[in-house]
């Protein structure tokens, strides 16, 4: 399936919204546009404020400062239920009085729609969420999953501008969340609705998202695809939120609008990019790198930029060999990520190896 | 492990007491109906014969059936009463934070642990004060007093456990806050409103010294009962009477502990069988 | 989110009091401290208006008892000042009702005597009651229901029938004598068994054992299980285990079970009517002849305060006595 091109029309748009607790400010100053048919992703430990985002947008608590917009219209003084925005709750809420097929029908009553075009709507709906014929199990009566489809057809039924989606993956077991992840984008680019979810899963986010949102302690720290999230974080944090990542001291030569000349101890001298959040404090700078972007270099094979090191542990994933790799002159051993195809599974811990690295690879990250 | 428990009182010796002590709380109440069937007019053995003349004579008693009115009448309203104030109150107590939640907590339940008769005096003082006259209506009202704390427990236990996020999905669908208790709200602790109704006609049907103190010269079940103590004779009567009262609050007491236990039940939204 | 939100304020909040030093300024919390007069003002608005719901949700039933129970009270605790004339009530501040309470001999062995009795009644069902409390909690199982429902379920029914029926039990002509007789044990009836303190004191028991079930049970089940069994693997016995982790923590509800046992029984007065007979009159029948034929209000209302006071006391002193064993014990 082509992937569902995202239209360059705003579809909430948060402007300076703080949401403050007494002295805690669960969030603070967030400025965000979501874009029309995206599947944005709010993504953060717990208490970072994703949450208080969702729920404000959708209308169950609203900001001590600033705007929200859902399509062009501004929220203040909305109540929740009459706001273009459906929601999936991370506890699904499933009526427990009614069966599957009334809960999809719950706010299609308010709609008075003649009997059979409710009918087709709901099967509709359940179909989306490959629940036909489930209509009149009872709620109590639905494993998890089917749970989560119910919610989701509840939301999907009324044809919403939004659907916000709180934490809707994390009461499924590994591998249910992951067959989810992929039907739910499935889903998104069938329907074209806005998705907005909220997630502590880094790898949910990545796997699913159009663009991600990435918090810290109330405050949007980058927001961009997922590959350039992953590829260049703005900084510590987020490297290190989003998977390992090697860090490494570094001095800068020389700075530029975009991009700076750095020593390294292990690296030599590196030209990289400077991320606009990068401010300069002192002459020390930190650059980062992923651990599946240095190669183990075999006997016979080099590569144009290389470090070599000492094998210290190793630990064996079955697809994948985890490698740590002390360098001279590098405070902290490398973390090493190598696939197995070549035996990388079969290096001997004391070893020594060489490891090849693109330069493009090291990002310089603020603190 | 078992070997261990050997010094303490194991489990066998444990649920021999358990047994003898819930024989030892069925008991006297079980001589009631064992007695109320019985041909000798005073309540000793060996039993004399089957009969069931004592029960035939109780719908020929005109005091009887006014007091079953009465106490009826005193139940229903009690019930009614008592449980709207309990809903609103659990309701409070189990969504909101307030100040002074606790002492108010403490104040409607210290009928609770307060002497009856101290509650009973202390309202007697304040109706003959405000001159009202004593009736039905003021033993209604002390029954109301001493209903809510009870309601309140029943109610609590079904309303606690209740997901909030059940009520904001409903609004979140566009149901509005009227739509969202009526559709959502209220089918759900159905079954623990009619139980607080259930417990509360049940502790109005059997209390003795509110009524004792507030009523005029209506009798209700109780009270009529207590006038025929003095009489010897009348004793077999009211072990049938008392018999009958007995299995109604059982019979009624049973459904409502059904209907709670539904209640709590609905209410947790965690899965079903498989969740 | 509820708790959550509470939780967050109050982690504010801790960062807040506890950084007067640079160390800890690095939290949000601190950062904006210049705009927090104006923050905190529109939080106590928000939490205002959740304060304003929940009051008005419960003030019917906050008012129902204002106006039924605590104006009452404070309506007897003033009449207990005053003085009966006849059909008039004199309202100049007196404290002799409180004298003639305290000192009359009738009163005060009747106070005695009540006292006496609520006392040992809460202490024999808490006693009694443990066992069972512990049994079903820890053996229960699954039917733990269905043994609540079962030792509830006679407590639901009359009050005034089950003394009743112990009024049957125990009697001249009654059901124990009878028996007892009929199995050739006696030769007539004893007189010993109706009409005196100790049957007042069984049929209390009997009447109050669920309600001390409850709050031991209640605190039982509360209590963590792998507590008991840390303090195995750490080398106690059960025997052991049972005094220092699982006593201690069933404490609250021992307590409880006293309390709601011995503030009641105080002033009962079904059961003295019915099984006491002159030697187990207690306080309340006292009190009802003074709201009765002998028509004084004012000494009436001391009564019920005394008694109330010094019930009250007695229970504080329950409560502080058992929490000092239950700290030696440990």
């Amino acid at each position: 399936m082509p992937e569902r091109p995202v239209a360059d029309r705003p579809m909430i748009e948060i402007t300076n919204v703080t949401r403050s607790y007494g002295a805690f400010k669960a969030l603070d100053d967030a400025n965000l546009v979501i874009r029309e048919g995206e599947f944005f992703s709010l993504l953060g430990p717990s208490g970072c404020g994703k949450t208080t985002l969702l729920r404000m947008i959708a209308g169950f608590d609203n900001p001590t400062s600033g705007t929200i917009a859902v399509d062009g219209q501004r929220m203040e003084g909305i109540p929740a239920n009459r706001r273009p925005t459906n929601m999936v709750f991370q506890s699904y809420a499933i009526f427990p009085h009614l069966n599957v097929e009334q809960n999809v029908a719950y706010g299609l009553k308010r709609l008075r729609l003649d009997s059979a075009e409710e009918k087709r709507r709901v099967e509709e709906a359940l179909g989306q969420v490959s629940l036909n014929g489930l209509g009149k199990r009872g709620a109590t009566e639905l494993s998890g999953g089917q749970r989560q489809r119910v919610a989701l057809a509840r939301a999907l039924v009324m044809r919403p501008k939004v659907l916000l989606l709180d934490e809707p993956l994390s009461a499924l077991d590994k591998k249910l969340r992951e067959q989810m992840q992929v039907e739910l984008r499935r889903l998104q680019q069938a329907v074209g609705i806005t998705f907005v979810l909220v997630t502590h899963d880094q790898y949910e986010a990545l796997a699913m998202s159009d663009r991600i949102a990435v918090m810290f302690g109330g405050r949007i720290a980058q927001v961009a695809s997922p590959k350039e999230i992953y590829q260049r974080p703005v900084n510590r944090q987020v490297a290190d939120f989003l998977g390992g990542m090697n860090f490494v001291k570094a001095e800068i030569v020389e700075e530029q609008n975009a991009s700076l000349l750095v020593d390294t101890l292990g690296f030599g001298r590196i030209k990289t990019d400077k991320p606009k959040a990068f401010v300069r404090n002192g002459s020390g700078a930190t650059l980062g790198i992923r651990p599946e972007r240095l190669r183990v270099l075999w006997d016979d094979s080099s590569a144009k930029f290389e470090v070599s090191g000492k094998v210290v542990e190793r630990h064996y994933f079955g697809e994948i060999t985890h490698l740590i790799v002390e360098i001279p002159g590098l405070e902290k051993p490398l973390s090493v990520t190598e696939t197995n195809d070549f035996g990388a599974d079969d290096i001997p811990v004391g070893s020594s190896i060489r490891l090849a690295y693109d330069p493009e690879a090291l990002v310089a990250l603020a603190d | 492990m078992s070997g261990l428990r050997r010094f303490l009182p194991g489990r066998s010796w444990l649920g021999a007491y358990a047994a003898i002590y819930v024989g030892f709380l069925y008991l006297p109440v079980i001589f009631l109906p064992i007695f109320s069937v019985n041909t000798a007019a005073t309540p000793k053995f060996p039993l004399s014969g089957y009969t069931l003349k004592w029960y035939e004579q109780l719908p020929h008693t005109p005091a009887l059936l006014d007091a079953a009115w009465n106490s009826l009448i005193v139940g229903i309203s009690a019930s009614v009463l008592a449980t709207t104030l309990g809903i609103l109150a659990a309701r409070a107590i189990t969504r909101y934070r307030f100040p002074g939640r606790r002492s108010i907590n403490g104040l409607i339940m210290a009928p609770l642990v307060l002497p009856e008769i101290i509650v009973a005096i202390s309202m007697l003082l304040v109706m003959l004060q405000l001159g009202l006259s004593l009736s039905l209506f003021t033993v209604v009202l002390g029954h109301v007093l001493i209903c809510i704390p009870y309601s309140m427990t029943v109610l609590i236990s079904g309303f606690e456990g209740f997901d909030r996020s059940l009520e904001e999905a409903s609004a979140d669908l566009g149901e509005s806050a009227f739509g969202t208790f009526r559709r959502v709200t209220l089918p759900m602790v159905m079954p623990a409103i009619i139980s607080s109704l259930l417990v509360s006609f049940t502790i109005s049907l059997d209390e003795f010294i509110i009524a004792f103190f507030l009523t005029g010269t209506e009798a209700t079940l109780p009270i009529y009962i207590w006038g025929q103590l003095r009489f010897a004779a009348k004793l077999p009567g009211v072990l049938a009477l008392g018999t009958l009262l007995l299995v109604l609050s059982f019979v009624m007491l049973s459904i409502a502990e059904i209907l709670r236990r539904r209640a709590a039940r609905r209410t947790s939204n965690e899965g079903g069988l498989y969740a | 989110m509820g708790w959550q939100h509470g939780r967050q304020v109050q982690a504010g909040d801790c960062i807040r009091t506890r950084s007067p030093s640079r160390g800890f300024a690095v939290t949000a919390a601190v950062e904006d401290s210049p705009r927090l007069g104006s923050k905190r003002a529109r939080r106590d608005v928000l939490l205002q208006s959740e304060a304003v719901q929940g009051l008005g949700l419960i003030s019917p039933t906050f008012l129902y008892a204002v106006v039924f129970l605590l104006a009452p009270i404070i309506v007897v605790i003033a009449h207990s000042f005053w003085t009966q004339h006849y059909l008039t009530i004199d309202r100049t501040f007196t404290l002799e009702n409180y004298r003639i309470a305290l000192t009359e001999p009738i009163y005060r062995d009747l106070l005695w005597r009540s006292l006496y009795i609520s006392l040992t009644v809460s202490f024999l069902t808490v006693v009694f009651a443990y066992p069972i409390a512990y049994f079903i909690s820890f053996h229960g199982g699954r039917h733990k229901g269905l043994w609540l429902f079962l030792i509830t379920i006679p407590f639901w029914t009359s009050y005034l029938l089950r003394v009743m029926a112990w009024k049957v039990i125990l009697g001249y002509n009654g059901v124990l004598n009878s028996g007892l007789m009929g199995l050739g044990i006696i030769d007539e009836p004893s007189t010993a068994l109706l009409y005196n303190s100790s049957a007042v004191i069984i049929t209390l028991t009997h009447a109050w054992a669920a309600f001390a079930i409850l709050p031991i049970f209640v605190s039982l089940e509360k209590a963590d299980r792998t507590l008991v069994e840390a303090a195995t693997d750490l080398g106690d016995g059960p025997l052991r285990s049972f005094l220092r982790v699982t006593l201690p923590l069933s404490i609250p509800g021992v307590i409880a079970a006293l309390l709601i046992v011995m503030i009641p029984t105080v002033g009962d007065y079904v059961t003295p009517k019915l099984v006491g007979g002159k030697d187990g009159v207690m306080i309340a029948n006292a009190i009802q002849v003074q709201f009765g034929k002998a028509a004084n209000w004012p000494l009436g209302a001391a009564l019920s305060v005394t008694t109330m006071v010094i019930v009250t006391m007695m229970a504080l002193a329950s409560v502080f006595i058992i929490r000092s064993a239950a700290r030696m014990a440990r």
